[in-house]
């Protein structure tokens, strides 16, 4: 019995075609992603890699509500002109904390990988204020809201929490001193500063993002996390994964 | 609506919407000072409008036996206007994108109009406002003429498509409140996504349960790509969507995976949409309506099962083939490109397929405007799906990731197919629903047609032009070898192309509205008196024409 035969057979049963159909889709996902889960080779080591902060995750959670990633990726690709373009291109380590990866898939706007620290913070509060006043043939949308509105800290706990849930290792003491974190990260000379690079290391960024010390504002936070990308690790400049391809 | 439910019915209904408004309630108490609050209000004003509305009509007559034994079309007819008013809606924010990116100050300084949050607000109400409500409501036409068996019941039609336009709202309105979870063409959070399972698996039940009553002893070819359609979004949905909310009380969610697993779960979800959602489904539409439409048989029954196993094998492949060159292991990326340029083969075979099933009837193309749609549509799907394994070799790829190119070529597949295939199939069916001879003004089908077909040939050349001038602007080097152009001369190269292509988006707009005008003065004609019976099969079959039958 040819092929078409079978076919002719099994086109007369509802619950065989439709095991036929899972069965047939469901293999190439499955090849595909599940060996990425248990395949060493997929995210190298980096033991210097750092968790994002509190108030980092609340600018990283602005980024996502105002649709960044809709212009701007977050990867470089393993091409010449990219590299000296943006820098080292990426390794998986680097997003390893991100939960979900904000690689992108256009770029309207450069890529961010390696944003942080490339421009000042005066810059980044003046290009959100007005793009064109400093980019004069942007089409970023301007986003002068942002330093308007207070950021929600109260509730980072339970952010950090549930980050903790699919994998990121924050302590307890990291959840239980969220907010106080969120807010000493934008208020260097409160107390609430030292806690931070206690926790999260004295590399950790700790100063008025927007020039304006009190609650840190929306922009602070969107700021705080711009200037981390690329800085959680520094695997992608050691010499073997510097070398270019 | 509610003078077709039987007695227990609208009980029921009035069961789940209670359920509904419940739920809408426990999901303001618990999210007050979190957009979920806003959700919450709109979930219970739908669950209140729908109680309304069945108590409205509770005491009408039950339908009569007679009527029960007829085919159960009010949900299609329902999902085809809920299908046109996200059309428009869906393409209105999409020129209103594309405007903005020539005046980028198009936002009243709010948060809410900015690019970024009406952007998946656009490809949401396109893909899932129009594209689903056009899948479901034709699927429910199809599936009952083609198995010869009545949907099971009353209810769980209306259930779908109201649930499943609930979801749309949810999902419309939380992006411009900011609640998205980041994840292309699958932004919902957590609570909307619990909510489209609960339907599709309604949706699902439905398609089920009628196969198994019907008296085709064939399941017709469409019903293999409908019931594709509804399996494997299923799956898709699911795998990608598994998160971690914040706290009941919050709109916000962390995902599963992360970094490198989560770009490929997020990328073979993300292409599939396209397969399943955006091909598998309106390759359903178009096994049924073209060869109604044409009146000729399909052309090839092994063509169909060859597209049909090939396609829904090979495209959960490729996915991959959009994470070239990025820190995946090369060995998936590989495999999806592999993939995807076999991809060809089936795809071919049901464009292929098509057109040559219009050989012998290019004198109705011709003269009838909906079925060009349809053959227009069968010819872009063919020219974006080569594009498509053509963007998936590597090198090919290098050059157009990240750049309009990618925008073009989806919109080839958006604009020329799926809504091409969607106008010919709402145009052939509207008079069918709605009893009348045919649409009130085929000039106006024409000026649709003309319409569409010339915005979407501006809007791809001028991404086709945007996208490849960008990648070659980005990889030019001087002559002392460093690269020729800043990011942002590339940008400002674009801004010609960006006003091209919101020209040809507010082309193809129009069509639709004009599509809009002709459909309601179609259903609002006076009632030509025809007997239900007869005119519940389509076209009449002239005497000694071949019978339809399943698969051939």
């Amino acid at each position: 019995m040819n092929i078409f035969g079978l076919h002719y057979r099994l086109e007369r049963k509802t619950i065989g075609l439709l095991l036929a159909i899972v069965g047939v889709a469901s293999i190439g996902g499955a090849v595909e992603i599940a060996p990425l889960f248990t395949i060493h080779q997929t995210v190298e080591d980096a033991p210097d890699m750092r968790v994002y902060t509190p108030l980092e995750i609340a600018g990283r959670n602005i980024y996502i509500r105002e649709g960044c990633y809709a212009c701007h990726s977050q990867m470089i690709r393993t091409l010449r002109d990219e590299v000296e373009r943006y820098g080292p291109y990426s390794l998986a380590v680097e997003s390893k904390y991100d939960h979900p990866m904000l690689w992108g898939s256009k770029r309207t706007g450069p890529d961010l990988a390696r944003m942080g620290n490339k421009y000042s913070d005066e810059w980044h509060v003046a290009h959100m204020n007005d793009p064109r006043a400093v980019v004069p043939a942007s089409v970023m949308p301007p986003y002068a809201y942002l330093g308007r509105a207070t950021a929600r800290i109260d509730d980072l706990g339970l952010h950090l929490k549930a980050l903790r849930a699919v994998g990121v290792p924050y302590t307890d003491e990291m959840i239980a001193n969220a907010t106080a974190d969120a807010y000493g990260q934008a208020a260097p000379d409160t107390p609430f500063a030292e806690g931070v690079t206690k926790r999260y290391g004295e590399a950790t960024n700790v100063r008025a993002f927007d020039g304006k010390v009190g609650d840190p504002t929306e922009l602070d936070a969107l700021i705080a996390y711009l200037q981390i990308l690329g800085k959680l690790t520094d695997a992608a400049h050691r010499p073997v994964a510097a070398a270019g391809e | 609506m509610i003078a077709q439910l039987t007695k227990s019915e609208r009980q029921l209904a009035l069961v789940i919407l209670l359920a509904v408004t419940i739920c809408g309630l426990a999901m303001g108490i618990a999210g007050r000072d979190d957009p979920l609050g806003v959700h919450g209000a709109i979930v219970i004003l739908a669950g209140l409008a729908g109680i309304f509305g069945v108590i409205y009509a509770y005491y009408e007559p039950e339908p009569s036996e007679a009527r029960l034994a007829l085919y159960y079309d009010d949900p299609s007819k329902v999902g085809i206007i809920l299908a046109m008013g996200w059309a428009v809606i869906g393409m209105f924010i999409g020129d209103w994108v594309a405007w903005q990116l020539v005046f980028p100050n198009l936002t009243f300084d709010a948060g809410w109009s900015s690019f970024g949050r009406i952007r998946p607000a656009h490809t949401s109400a396109v893909i899932f406002g129009f594209g689903g409500n056009a899948l479901i409501a034709t699927s429910f036409y199809v599936l009952q003429r083609t198995a010869r068996a009545r949907l099971p019941d009353q209810l769980s039609p209306w259930f779908v498509l109201l649930g499943y336009n609930l979801f749309c709202i949810i999902a419309a309105t939380g992006y411009l409140m900011g609640v998205t979870q980041s994840k292309e063409y699958a932004e919902p959070e957590w609570y909307a996504d619990i909510w489209l399972v609960v339907v599709w698996v309604a949706y699902f039940i439905i398609y089920l349960r009628t196969l198994v009553r019907r008296k085709e002893p064939h399941i017709y070819v469409s019903n293999w790509y409908y019931m594709a359609f509804i399996l494997v979004v299923a799956i898709l949905h699911i795998v990608n969507n598994i998160a971690v909310p914040v706290s009941w009380g919050h709109a916000k969610s962390y995902s599963a995976f992360s970094g490198v697993q989560d770009a490929m779960t997020q990328w073979w979800y993300g292409h599939n949409a396209v397969a399943f959602f955006l091909t598998s489904g309106f390759l359903g539409m178009m096994y049924y309506y073209m060869p109604i439409r044409a009146g000729r048989p399909i052309f090839s029954y092994r063509l169909s099962i060859i597209s049909f196993w090939g396609i829904t094998f090979m495209y959960m492949w490729a996915g991959s083939h959009h994470l070239h060159y990025t820190a995946l292991p090369q060995w998936v990326q590989t495999l999806g490109m592999t993939f995807s340029i076999m991809l060809l083969v089936p795809s071919w075979a049901s464009a292929g397929n098509a057109l040559l099933t219009l050989n012998g009837a290019w004198h109705k193309v011709r003269d009838d405007a909906t079925l060009r749609f349809m053959m227009v549509a069968a010819v872009f799907y063919g020219l974006s799906t080569f594009e498509g394994s053509f963007m998936a070799i590597r090198s090919v790829n290098s050059l157009s990731h990240y750049t309009d190119w990618t925008v073009g070529h989806v919109h080839a597949g958006a604009l020329g197919w799926v809504a091409m295939i969607t106008f010919g199939s709402i145009y052939a069916s509207v008079p069918w629903l709605w009893k009348r001879e045919r649409m009130y003004s085929d000039r106006l089908v024409e000026w649709h047609f003309w319409l569409a077909l010339s915005g979407t040939l501006v809007y791809v050349f001028a991404m086709w032009n945007s996208g490849i001038i960008q990648g070659l602007m980005w990889r030019t080097y001087t002559e002392s070898g460093t690269l020729a152009y800043s990011f942002v001369d590339s940008v400002a190269a674009m801004r010609p192309y960006y006003i091209a292509r919101a020209i040809g988006g507010l082309m193809f707009l129009s069509g639709a509205v004009i599509g809009c005008v002709n459909i309601w003065m179609t259903i609002r004609a006076a009632h030509q008196p025809a007997d239900e019976r007869q005119a519940d099969r389509p076209v009449p079959r002239p005497v000694g024409a071949p019978a339809f039958q399943p698969g051939e």
